[in-house]
């Protein structure tokens, strides 16, 4: 028996090997391929036990199989399938097949029909549940197909019966993920089972077992996620669910009513055991408020985040969130933050606290005290007092976003968020101080809440401490006084931490612009002028001074009278600070100071910025005087990139775009150059040393090609084709060079061969942008694009020269927002003369602190490098959690770099810097595209040939100095 | 009807002398054995000749719990176990058994040495006492005999605080024990799942209160802390030695951390290292915090807190102690406040409630001169502060817990009267359950409608369920079995096997009906006319025509003799058994109609 079947299976693969050789008779057969299945074959026939059949299948599972043989082995499965008697070798073959049908390429449709009559006889629960699962493996890699999808629907539905849980879960997951989505015309022809998916899938919310109760609301949220609409029907269902004994089922109700919260937001839902009647959204709040209180804690995280996104709620169910009524022996007693209130507007403050000052005041009625709260009510405040952090983090994100969509919601949850400073894990703390910054723009801090909040300045976390800065850079301060602790606690932080010292700068340089009025009668106390003394003069060194005068000069800016009380010596010092850290300090017109007010008085119109309209004059030269000698153009272009790169150093704001163009023409200059060479009239090997700067031209304008198009945040889709442009010219005079210096044919074909198809690959990104890129090299290029294909590698180069030659210069058009990505490492200082030392082969752990600015998605990219005095180069990832976001556009990087060497006989130094990565395939253009026609051309979009890797430096290299010593024996 | 009895011995309508007695199937159980801190006489103790007059304690009672360390929960255990005498198992949790050996001692010190009183229990008595103790787990099920199980569940009140579920069959009761709803600096939550009890006992020490945040609490204390050690002041913190001060010390601790604070902090008494020391053992009973960071750092090993000395009180500068007894009424730190009273820059802060007469009552109720022994007469400059740190429950907490425990009826305990009141009738109003609050001495009897499990062997299960469309386990269903009462247990087996089981005979019942048709044929004739008949009506039973001239349908037989007298009549026998009664008599109803008058 065992010999027949054999040889029918080997019939059968020569078969599948014939028809290869038909289908494809331009390649050499692998014939090595189908013996694998072959070989799985023999093994499982040779299998005496079935413990056995099982070992050899595990061993089978752990190796790929090819897409040519899938077919081949599914077969040979199926055939022990049958014959198989014990149950686990048959879950075994079941979960194979499932595998099996995931395998890229492989279209599973010719299984299916095998994979359902399996289904007919198997008595195994746990092997049906396999099954199904299989079934949908299958069913998700045909999704163009609803037919088979209905069959494998109507097979579910048949199965929904059985016993077993196991079973009923896979089906209902089936269901959700392959079931009907679109209602409506082809409904008739459906057949009865699969008629309304919802109905069934609702049916089985009661079921017995909570797993499946849970598979089934899930597979209701998997039929929303694709698109079905749900019906109304199944809220109330779904909020009987929310009392269950099981968490997992709580859970996913949960998400349940809050999908349908979204769905039917200003339906009417009638409250039970009453007449009256609220919105659904309403409804639904108070309900998953009600969660927030759960046994769970899964829940309860659950039911915080939702919170968070349901903004169409009343604001009065809003507010009730934050309500908790207090009482002590029956008696109402204000809340703490009451009274903090009320002692704020009665204008009293250092009240030593007396006992029984909270004493309650007024009787309550007993009958009107409602404990357990219907609803919305406190829901926020016993989220923020949960035990577990996770909740609490979870109930400050979502108090996040409700305040950033309710201005007055945001008023109230302010005194909560402060006391949230206070938590004891400082992620919390961290997370509430991120979250009162985003919401800042929303609140004026009273007096009392900014004595908590500067509390913590004091916090020994520097991540805490730099948040707050953050924090305080965005705040409404309501008075003076308030100014003025805000300063002195600031003061104290930075004699107690230095370090803090820049940080705190920034931050008062904005405390001082946003609140001129309030620094203006605190300016005689601030610089302790007296109006008939003479005092001394400060130490211009000291950050304290130094501190106090950014804020200062910051609030002058807009507040012409302040000057009025300035000292000499003050406005010497001005002049002093406003050279040394011109970041912080803002120009001023002062009287008597010509010089500085002229420099100024323009600037206060920023529409028409002088330094801008010089990039745009400089540019538009460039542009127009492209028809010049080329002499000329070359020393015009020069200038102009010194121009703009003087111009960046000068102006920050305008240094993303200056660097950006002069990058560009820099490439531009690099290309002229490298045309202009002899070397294109003479033979070509005598002129070895042009070439090798024609090349390395070549090779510099790719590399800057490369920075432009990842370094750059704010690059759009008309930069990235340009830059595409320029890296296509370089390409081809890589190709020219090539052609001129190496001899033979051979390698030239394939470099023709592959630029042709990079060019086609451009034409195919970019054909939307190519009308606007008439008489350029691509432009003409894709004119002769049908004589290049046909031609022979050495004529394609000559074209390509003439081309390049001809091709006009192509505007490069500024965005709106351009900004370099930059790094900064702030440790190592690289300046320490200890030198680290450990032993060797072991592993000494180096902190990294940087600040990246401008760097999109640095979890991705960014990356440290480290480079022994040996040569050899390490590159290391940073964790994700490394990476801190303090503001917009802004990262930090504090990370630990493990190094480790072999013993030194002296210490060396070593660098370490921080690299860029980037992947041309994920290049930005690849992203811009609009989504209809990725979809179209999904499969022509350019494979991943052309996806180049590399890595750009974009740190200052530090160094350090480090000493491993030998181990001692 | 069973019903479970409760009786308290104390805490019924009181606070203090913990005392609970249980009837439940029969079984006897004692909730706490505390003592009363308002006595000095017999009544510090609860009564336990209410249980037995001459009888051993043990015959009656099944085992003893105790839920926490604190004395008024577990004070008056030695003079039970060893004075009255108990030999039965007392549970508790670990750290409530390290822990309580040392405060029972201290009571006894305090109770012997110090008021000279002589017939109290020894050292001795407590040691024996305690090797009477069965340590629990949490979440463990402990079978205490064949069919009393308890198991304890966290209750956050103090370290190895617990409440216990008492289960003997279906019936069972939760008693809370004291315990805390909102978590704080060392330990966490109260949580119980829903294990619908037919009785929760409660504490409910503040009924009538709703809390506040405890961090606006925390962050007042510690803002008062901070302010003063920075004026360069003092602060005097009077705690009692257990529970509390750890939770002061914790957050003390952390914000020195945190804000890099120097001035040294102090706590005096020996009681607590040795205290602390277990503290740090029980990381797992502590918060999440404590228990994600203790690999790192172990947050009972304060760095900032040292023992105090007597000699450091006159020290210059900043400093803050933590001294006992916690109402400034002797000892330790009464020596310190007078010291440091008469200096505005110092503070004391009162984390709790002082009872009337003491120094921290006067001091809290405004007073400003204090007389002292000695006809001193003390100006107090020093600031006075108060802040509530408690560890009980407030009205949302409870109601919040017997929201998770679902029970069928709740019992009040350990609260006052009036404020038992209050909540009971809200009780009774949101969950719809009714609601006891008995005085010490008073028996509440709860009927409770227990299910009685029953034994089905799987076939006869698989078989039932298998008819009908979907095993639906929420709506009850029908089944066919026989109940067999044996042996004290109850099983649902298939007849055949409990006539098996029994050694009865089988016996049949059969139904005969006798039908007379008008037919002048031949019988056989006859015959073949009804089996057509029947035939072409019941399409879906097997019919068929024996060669013996009968007729079965299914197993319901038909015989048709012609009538003795008249030919012309037929008589048709229909017999059938009692389980075919359906199919039996719709046939016989069927025939009596007559037959379809066929072309001749």
């Amino acid at each position: 028996m065992a010999a027949h079947l054999k040889k029918r299976v080997y019939e059968e693969f020569t078969k599948v090997v014939q028809q290869q050789h038909e289908d494809l008779s331009t390649k050499k057969l692998r014939l090595t391929k189908p013996s694998k299945s072959a070989a799985l074959h023999v093994d499982l026939c040779k299998a005496t036990s079935p413990a056995d059949a099982l070992q050899y299948l595990l061993q089978f599972a752990r190796k790929p199989v090819e897409v040519e043989s899938v077919e081949g082995v599914v077969r040979i499965l199926l055939e022990h399938y049958y014959k198989e008697n014990d149950a686990s070798v048959r879950l075994k073959i079941a979960s194979l097949l499932g595998l099996l049908s995931k395998t890229a390429g492989f279209s599973p449709d010719c299984i299916m029909d095998d994979a359902i009559n399996t289904l007919q006889n198997e008595k195994s629960h746990q092997v049906l549940a396999q099954l199904l699962d299989t079934l949908l493996v299958i069913g998700t890699k045909l999704p163009e197909n609803p037919s088979v999808r209905m069959r494998l629907v109507e097979v579910a539905c048949k199965h929904l019966t059985d016993s077993s849980h196991g079973v009923r879960n896979k089906c209902l997951q089936l269901i959700g993920c392959l079931g009907p989505v679109e209602k409506g015309g082809a409904k008739e022809a459906e057949s009865q089972a699969a008629k309304d998916v919802q109905k069934i899938i609702g049916d089985h919310f009661n079921d017995q077992d909570p797993r499946v109760r849970t598979a089934a609301i899930k597979a209701m949220l998997q039929l929303h996620e694709r698109g079905l609409k749900l019906q109304q029907a199944i809220y109330s269902q779904a909020c009987k669910l929310l009392a269950d004994d099981y968490e997992q089922v709580r859970s996913a109700a949960v998400q349940l009513i809050w999908v349908l919260s979204q769905l039917y937001p200003e339906s009417i839902v009638p409250i039970p055991s009453s007449n009256e009647e609220i919105r659904l959204v309403d409804d639904a709040f108070g309900k998953i408020c009600h969660m927030v209180s759960d046994g769970s804690w899964v829940v309860r995280v659950q039911a915080a985040k939702l919170l968070g996104s349901m903004q169409q709620v009343s604001s009065h169910f809003l507010e009730q969130t934050l309500d908790k009524k207090l009482m002590s022996d029956l008696r109402r007693k204000r809340t703490a933050h009451e009274r903090a209130k009320e002692l704020y507007s009665s204008g009293e403050f250092s009240s030593g606290r007396k006992w029984g000052d909270d004493a309650p005041k007024e009787e309550i009625d007993t009958g009107a005290v409602n404990l357990i709260e219907s609803g919305a009510c406190g829901a926020f405040v016993h989220g923020l007092e949960d035990e577990m952090y996770e909740v609490r983090i979870a109930a400050v994100e979502a108090l996040c976003m409700l305040a950033q969509s309710s201005p007055s919601f945001a008023e109230k949850c302010l005194d909560f968020l402060v006391d949230m400073f206070n938590d004891e894990i400082e992620e919390v703390r961290l997370q509430s101080i991120h979250t009162m910054r985003k919401i800042s723009h929303n609140i004026t801090l009273r007096e009392d809440q900014l004595d908590t909040v500067l509390a913590v300045l004091e916090d020994s976390s520097r991540d805490i401490r730099e948040a707050l800065h953050e924090l305080l850079c965005c705040t409404n301060v309501s008075t003076k006084e308030g100014i003025h602790l805000a300063l002195v606690e600031l003061l104290k932080n930075l004699t107690k931490y230095p370090t803090d010292r820049e940080s705190i700068w920034k931050c008062l340089k904005f405390l001082g612009s946003r609140h001129p009025t309030l620094v203006l009668p605190l300016v005689p106390e601030l610089l302790s002028t007296h109006p008939f003394f003479d005092t001394p003069e400060p130490d211009m060194d000291d950050p304290a001074y130094i501190a106090v005068l950014v804020l200062i000069f910051n609030a002058a800016k807009s507040c012409p009278t302040m000057p009025a009380l300035f000292s000499d010596h003050t406005f010497r010092h001005y002049a002093y600070l406003r050279d040394s850290l011109s970041h912080l300090v803002p120009p001023l017109r002062l009287p008597g100071r010509k010089l500085v007010s002229s420099a100024v008085s323009p600037s206060i119109t920023p529409h028409e910025d002088p330094s801008q309209q010089f990039l745009h004059q400089s540019l538009e030269r460039v542009y127009n005087f492209q028809h010049l000698d080329p002499r000329g153009i070359q020393e015009l272009l020069e200038f102009t990139i010194r121009d703009l790169q003087r111009l960046g150093e000068l102006q920050s704001e305008l240094a993303g775009m200056a660097d950006f163009t002069a990058t560009y023409l820099q490439c531009q200059l690099l290309l002229i150059k490298a045309l202009q060479e002899k070397l294109w009239n003479v033979a070509a090997p005598l002129y070895l040393k042009q070439n090798a700067l024609a090349s390395a031209a070549a090779k510099q304008i790719l590399e800057e090609t490369y920075k432009m198009e990842f370094m750059y945040s704010g690059v759009e889709s008309r930069q990235v084709v340009i830059i595409h442009h320029m890296r296509l010219q370089a390409k081809a005079l890589q190709l020219i060079v090539t052609a001129r210096t190496t001899r033979g044919v051979e390698p030239l074909f394939g470099m023709c061969e592959k630029f042709l198809q990079e060019v086609d690959s451009f034409q195919r990104c970019f054909i939307s942008e190519l009308p606007h890129m008439q008489g350029s090299f691509v432009d003409k290029l894709l004119d002769l694009m049908p004589r290049l294909v046909t031609s022979k590698p050495s004529e394609v180069v000559k074209i390509l020269q003439t081309t390049l030659r001809q091709s006009t210069f192509l505007h490069l058009p500024l965005p709106e927002q351009l900004h370099r990505a930059t790094a900064n490492i702030i440790e190592p200082t690289g300046e320490s003369d200890n030198p680290l030392r450990f032993t060797s082969g072991l592993v000494v752990a180096l902190d990294v602190d940087a600040t990246l600015e401008h760097v999109q998605d640095p979890q991705g990219t960014v990356k440290v490098q480290v480079l022994y005095p040996d040569g050899q180069a390490q590159l290391i990832h940073p964790k994700p959690a490394d990476f801190r976001n303090p503001g917009p556009g802004r990262h930090r990087l504090i990370t630990q770099v493990y190094l480790s060497h072999t013993a030194w006989t002296e210490p060396c130094q070593i660098e370490v810097r921080l690299l860029l990565a980037y992947n041309s395939n994920r290049s930005k253009a690849s992203t811009r595209i609009p989504k209809s026609t990725w979809n179209e051309s999904l499969e022509s979009l350019p494979p991943s040939e052309n996806g180049i890797e590399g890595t750009i430096p974009f740190s200052k290299p530090v160094k350090v100095y480090i000493m491993p010593k030998p181990a001692r024996r | 009807m069973p019903e479970i009895k409760v009786t308290p011995l104390g805490a019924g309508q009181d606070v203090g002398r913990s005392c609970i007695l249980v009837s439940i199937a029969g079984k006897n159980v004692m909730l706490d054995c505390g003592m009363h801190m308002g006595y000095n006489d017999d009544r510090r103790f609860p009564d336990f000749s209410y249980i037995t007059q001459n009888g051993r304690l043990t015959d009656f009672l099944d085992c003893v719990i105790i839920s926490h360390f604190h004395l008024d929960h577990c004070g008056a255990l030695p003079y039970f176990s060893e004075m009255v005498g108990y030999d039965g198992p007392i549970y508790m949790t670990h750290p409530t058994k390290a822990i309580c050996p040392i405060l029972l001692e201290d009571y006894r010190k305090i109770t012997v040495d110090k008021k000279g009183e002589t017939n109290f229990f020894t050292s001795q008595m407590i040691k024996d006492c305690m090797k009477k103790v069965v340590a629990v787990h949490l979440h463990q099920t402990v079978q205490v005999d064949e069919e009393l199980e308890i198991k304890a569940y966290y209750a956050g009140h103090v370290l190895g605080a617990a409440m216990f579920q008492i289960k003997v069959g279906c019936e069972s009761v939760v008693y809370t024990g004291d315990y805390n709803m909102t978590p704080d600096r060392h330990l966490g939550a109260a949580w119980i799942d829903k294990c619908r009890p037919d009785l929760l006992i409660t504490e409910s020490t503040y009924a009538t209160t709703i809390r506040d945040s405890k961090r606006c609490r925390e962050r007042d204390f510690l803002k008062k802390v901070h302010e003063t050690v920075e004026r360069g002041g003092k602060v005097l913190i009077p705690v009692f030695a257990l529970g509390r001060a750890q939770e002061l010390c914790i957050l003390l601790e952390t914000f020195w951390e945190r804000m890099n604070l120097k001035a040294p902090i102090y706590f005096s008494t020996g009681l607590t290292e040795k205290a602390n020391h277990y503290y740090k053992l029980f990381i797992t009973w502590t918060n999440q915090k404590i228990r994600k960071t203790f690999v790192q750092r172990n947050m009972f090993e304060f760095k900032h807190i040292k023992a105090f000395d007597r000699a450091f009180a006159d020290n210059p500068g900043p400093m803050v102690v933590f001294a006992t007894p916690g109402m400034l009424h002797a000892g330790q730190s009464l020596q310190i406040f007078r010291k440091w009273a008469g200096n505005e820059k110092n503070m004391v802060i009162m984390p709790g409630y002082c009872v009337q007469g003491t120094v921290g009552h006067k001091i809290l109720s405004g007073q400003r001169k204090l007389e002292m022994e000695g006809r001193q007469i003390l100006e107090v400059k020093m600031q006075v502060e108060y802040m509530s740190f408690s560890a009980h429950a407030d009205a949302k907490g409870i109601m919040q817990l017997i929201r998770q425990a679902e029970p069928r009826n709740v019992l009040l305990v350990h609260g006052e009267a009036k404020k038992m009141e209050f909540l009971k009738q809200k009780i009774e109003q949101e969950f719809h359950v009714s609601c006891f609050m008995p005085a010490n001495g008073e028996t509440t009897s709860i009927l409770t409608n227990p299910c009685i499990p029953v034994d089905i062997s799987l076939g006869l299960l698989k078989r039932e369920t298998a008819i009908g469309p979907l095993p639906d386990a929420k709506r009850p269903k029908l089944m066919h079995g026989t109940l067999l009462m044996k042996d004290n247990s109850f099983r649902l087996v298939s007849p055949e096997q409990a006539l098996k089981e029994l050694g009865l005979a089988e016996h049949q019942l059969r139904f005969t009906c006798r039908v007379h048709i008008q037919d002048p044929r031949k019988e056989h004739e006859t015959v073949l006319r009804v089996y057509n008949h029947l035939k072409g009506i019941l399409k879906d039973y097997s019919v068929q025509h024996l060669p013996d001239g009968s007729i079965t349908v299914e197993s319901i037989l038909i015989q048709a003799t012609a009538h003795s007298e008249d030919q012309g009549t037929k008589v048709l026998l229909v017999s059938w058994t009692y389980q075919d009664e359906e199919l039996g008599s719709y046939l016989t109803s069927l025939l009596k109609k007559g037959l379809p008058q066929s072309p001749p």
